[in-house]
């Protein structure tokens, strides 16, 4: 059995040495809204947190994460689906099918906790995720109105 | 055949192949009477599109499947439209093609395709919403006793006038199910829409948000244990055997069985259990004669088909040959398209659970009544005995529509019996075992006159035939009249542009690819074929390219608008930013008119930038805006990805292509700002999901000419200098 701490809770779990934290967490965490796309880290489908830096989780073993080490997934990003992420997302009807959005959500979220607003460049050196889609546009407008709703809350 | 016994064979698939051909047309009808189905559940439903529940909840069901598009939210706003309801109040349900059988086929085709969900099922949606309507608005009168037409309903409420009555949908919904459903069902003219139109929000963002979506890849079931499958590599290839006992003693390996003649699956307690063993079970294939065959082969015999004697004519006007003989001046190029995999984000994967006595999947699909064929089939059993349940796709584009991995699910889960088997393919799985775009090539000829008219254009497209591949009983006289899609003389697929003498054919070169419906199927070559040579023969003419095109369609207003708005959105005939170039192609799809303008510029080293698009569509009637702009963004996405980067290619018989390290689809950082112009003129009901992918390569390739003056006939662009020959 070996300790992981995955949205704030210390789970244990039991995992074959080599199996990537993907698989970890949808298989024995039970948490499927992190998604397998590739296998290869190409396309960012799986993305999740580890101490709020964004992994691609299909090729991170789970036996690399440490015990003290915070493991977020997108269940986990906030109480109550209200990240700004989330909340512009949803303004924007940003999903189409849906599939890649978690990954998408996670790198947005981790870019605006780095950087808590860029630019243009800095969107198209961070965001790298696949969507077939097609949904980058909005993505892209996304994470710019996510920075006004971050405001806004401060703000108010 | 006996009704209460009814195997289903290949053979009574009778496909709905329209006369237009267009997309995915993999409907199929079952041979069974509409004898209800013994326990099926009644709900509180007032019919087969309306459930009222007594806190006025309405749900709208769903026919055509959701992956993306968006037609999940525009068809509840069509029902919803003529029900009068809250729309707040609104949510929606799936149901099965079981229910449908049993129902005979209340809901009509379930197949989802060829920009099909809105355009294909408006009229009938509509009409189950009003007809609801009636009865709910009939059901309060009779308890009220009074005359129907002094009744009216708006919002989910139902008003009697004259004594100021009011009374919800919920309350009423029990009785109006009760009534004999109206026949004479009027709808609204569309002045009188107030949902349709709207831009509505999608019913389905929030679970996608939050990660609480289930998909199919995602599901659980009690005691379910998963599967990892591997087949031939090599298209044809069949198991030669394989070494079950090196593996079975792995951690949590349940078993290892073969599939079909040329597949071998590993069942496990995980997913990633079942991969792990899969990745080093020694299998032997007998890959059988079609490893002899590379891309080379491929592409020659498709090459010889461009001179071949024999084709097939799908329009022709005038006299090509004596207007080619005449014209002042010739120009002529050919053209190629290659092999495409669909790629979906979420790779193939069903859930099937099997008894002798019934058989149920669970799985994304385009078209559930297909599902459902191939599962009965597989499970040998009698349609009426198994069920599909439809998943929210992550992504279909096409590849959904057949049955081939609801066929390996059952064919796995019959090998243990009373235990749900989830079989996932790998991403590698999927990239080599799609039914690929076709290849194609093109050879053009065409004629100016001294005016720099276009007077004759010969189009010859020689290459591979979905229908041929996919449901060869569609074929006419061994032809495939889908390959003509936006070159046809009619249809939802007819050229945009009047040509005097014109003459276009095709020479059927198939190969063992199997070929499939690639979102925007066979436009997508034909748009580059058309537009990149028009722009061709507009420079040969020293013609601007946007006048040559509207000197051709001047009896096709509806086209010309959309490609002036297009036009002139973007500003052409006005100065380009600093070092950047524009390009222009449109086309006639899917029922729809739609047109883009490309701004690019392409640096000293070759690199390309697409800096912006504006795009046009007409569609008819807009019934989303939003969801409308959505479709024509993505398009972008898919359409320009596969001008950059993608092409599937066969080497000893296989497709090399594993992942997107080598079949890569666009980023963020590539894509160009899309500004949509949604220009609904009304009087028809257009796709949206398609065609705009189709002018997405042209406009771009156009606009590269413009920006280097070089000529690119060959996409994708991946590998090729943009500056020079």
């Amino acid at each position: 059995m070996t300790k992981l701490n995955i949205n704030g809770k210390t789970v244990e779990l039991e995992f074959d040495e080599g199996t990537p934290l993907l698989w970890v967490l949808r298989e024995q965490a039970g948490l499927t809204g992190t998604k397998y796309g590739c296998g290869i880290a190409q396309c960012g489908a799986c993305t999740v947190h580890i101490d709020g830096n964004p992994v691609r989780s299909c090729v991170y073993p789970a036996s690399a994460v440490r015990p003290t080490q915070q493991v977020t997934t997108i269940e986990g990003l906030s109480e109550s689906g209200d990240h700004p992420v989330q909340q512009a997302w949803q303004e924007l009807d940003v999903p189409q099918c849906g599939y890649c959005q978690s990954g998408m959500i996670m790198a947005a979220a981790a870019l605006l906790a780095k950087n808590a607003a860029p630019g243009d460049d800095e969107i198209s050196t961070s965001i790298t995720n696949i969507c077939r889609c097609g949904t980058l546009q909005r993505v892209r407008q996304g994470i710019h109105r996510a920075v006004e709703i971050s405001r806004e809350t401060q703000t108010s | 055949m006996s009704e209460g016994n009814i195997k289903l064979s290949r053979r009574t698939f009778i496909v709905s192949a329209g006369a237009s051909g267009a997309g995915l047309v993999l409907g199929l009808t079952l041979p069974v009477s509409g004898r209800a189905k013994a326990g099926v559940a009644v709900t509180e439903e007032v019919n087969a599109w309306v459930v009222v529940q007594p806190d006025d909840t309405v749900v709208i069901r769903i026919a055509r499947s959701e992956m993306g598009q968006g037609t999940l939210t525009g068809l509840a706003q069509m029902v919803a439209e003529e029900l009068e309801c809250d729309w707040n109040k609104v949510t929606w349900e799936y149901p099965t093609p079981g229910e449908n059988l049993a129902r005979d086929r209340v809901w009509g085709s379930f197949a989802t395709g060829g920009s099909r969900g809105i355009r294909g099922s408006h009229q009938y949606v509509r009409e189950g919403g009003a007809a609801a309507r009636m009865m709910l608005v009939e059901a309060a009168a009779m308890q009220w006793q009074v005359p129907v037409a002094e009744c009216s309903a708006a919002n989910s409420v139902i008003t009697h006038a004259p004594s100021g009555r009011r009374t919800t949908y919920g309350k009423v919904a029990t009785a109006a199910a009760r009534l004999v459903p109206p026949t004479e069902i009027p709808l609204k003219d569309p002045k009188d829409w107030k949902l349709i139109g709207q831009p509505a929000k999608r019913l389905d963002t929030r679970g996608k948000l939050t990660g609480e979506q289930i998909y199919g890849s995602d599901l659980s079931l009690p005691g379910m244990l998963n599967a990892a499958i591997k087949a031939c590599p090599v298209f044809g290839g069949t198991v030669a055997g394989f070494e079950a006992d090196k593996v079975s003693d792995m951690p949590g390996v349940k078993g290892v069985v073969q599939v079909d003649d040329n597949a071998v699956a590993v069942i496990a307690d995980t997913w990633w259990r079942a991969k792990s063993a899969l990745d080093v079970l020694p299998i032997e294939w007998d890959e059988g004669p079609n490893a002899q065959i590379s891309q080379a082969d491929i592409q020659a015999r498709v090459r010889e088909g461009l001179t071949a004697d024999s084709a097939f004519i799908g329009n022709s006007a005038g006299d090509i040959k004596a207007a080619l003989t005449g014209a002042t001046t010739r120009v002529e190029a050919t053209y190629s398209y290659p092999f495409l995999n669909h790629a979906t984000m979420e790779p193939m994967n069903a859930t099937a659970l099997w008894t002798k006595d019934a058989c149920e999947v669970w799985c994304p699909t385009q078209n559930g009544e297909s599902a459902l064929a191939a599962a009965a089939e597989a499970a040998d059993l009698p349609l009426e005995q198994c069920d599909v349940h439809k998943m929210l796709l992550g992504g279909g584009f096409g590849r959904r529509g057949g049955g081939d991995y609801v066929r390996q699910a059952v064919l796995i889960a019959k090998q243990m019996p009373g235990v749900p088997i989830k079989l996932l393919w790998s991403r590698e799985e999927d990239m080599k075992h799609g039914f690929y775009h076709p290849i194609t090539m093109a050879r053009m000829e065409g004629g100016l006159d001294e005016d720099g008219n276009l007077i004759a254009l010969q189009i010859r497209i020689s290459g591979q035939s979905i229908l041929a591949g996919r449901i060869p009983e569609a074929l006419q006289d061994g032809k495939d009249p889908i390959v003509f899609q936006a070159l046809s003389p009619d249809g939802d697929h007819a050229i945009s542009y009047k040509i005097p003498n014109l003459l276009v054919d095709h020479a059927m070169r198939n190969s063992h690819v199997p070929p499939g419906f690639w979102r925007g199927v066979n436009v997508n070559q034909n748009a580059v074929y058309m537009e990149c040579f028009l722009d061709e023969m507009a420079h040969a003419a020293g013609v601007d390219p946007l006048t040559f095109r509207q000197r051709l369609m001047q009896e096709n207003p509806k086209g010309l608008a959309v490609l002036n708005a297009a036009a002139e959105g973007a500003g052409w005939g006005t100065p380009a930013p600093e070092g950047v170039f524009r390009g222009l192609a449109t086309c006639y799809a899917f029922g729809s008119h739609v047109a883009a303008c490309a701004e690019v510029s392409v640096d000293d080293g070759g690199k390309l930038k697409m800096h912006r698009i504006v795009a046009a569509t007409d569609p008819g009637y807009a019934v989303n805006p939003q969801q409308i702009r959505a479709q024509v963004e993505g398009s972008f996405v898919y359409g320009l990805s596969a001008l950059l980067y993608e092409e599937c290619t066969v080497k000893d018989g296989e497709i090399e292509q594993e992942n997107f390290d080598t079949f890569p689809s666009l980023r963020i950082a590539e894509m160009p700002k899309v500004e949509t112009i949604v220009m609904p003129s009304g009087g028809f009901w257009g796709g949206v999901g398609e065609p705009t992918i189709a002018v997405a390569a042209p406009a771009v390739l156009n606009a590269i000419f413009a920006a280097t003056g070089k000529r690119i006939r060959n996409v994708p662009l991946k590998g090729q200098n943009l500056l020079s020959a």
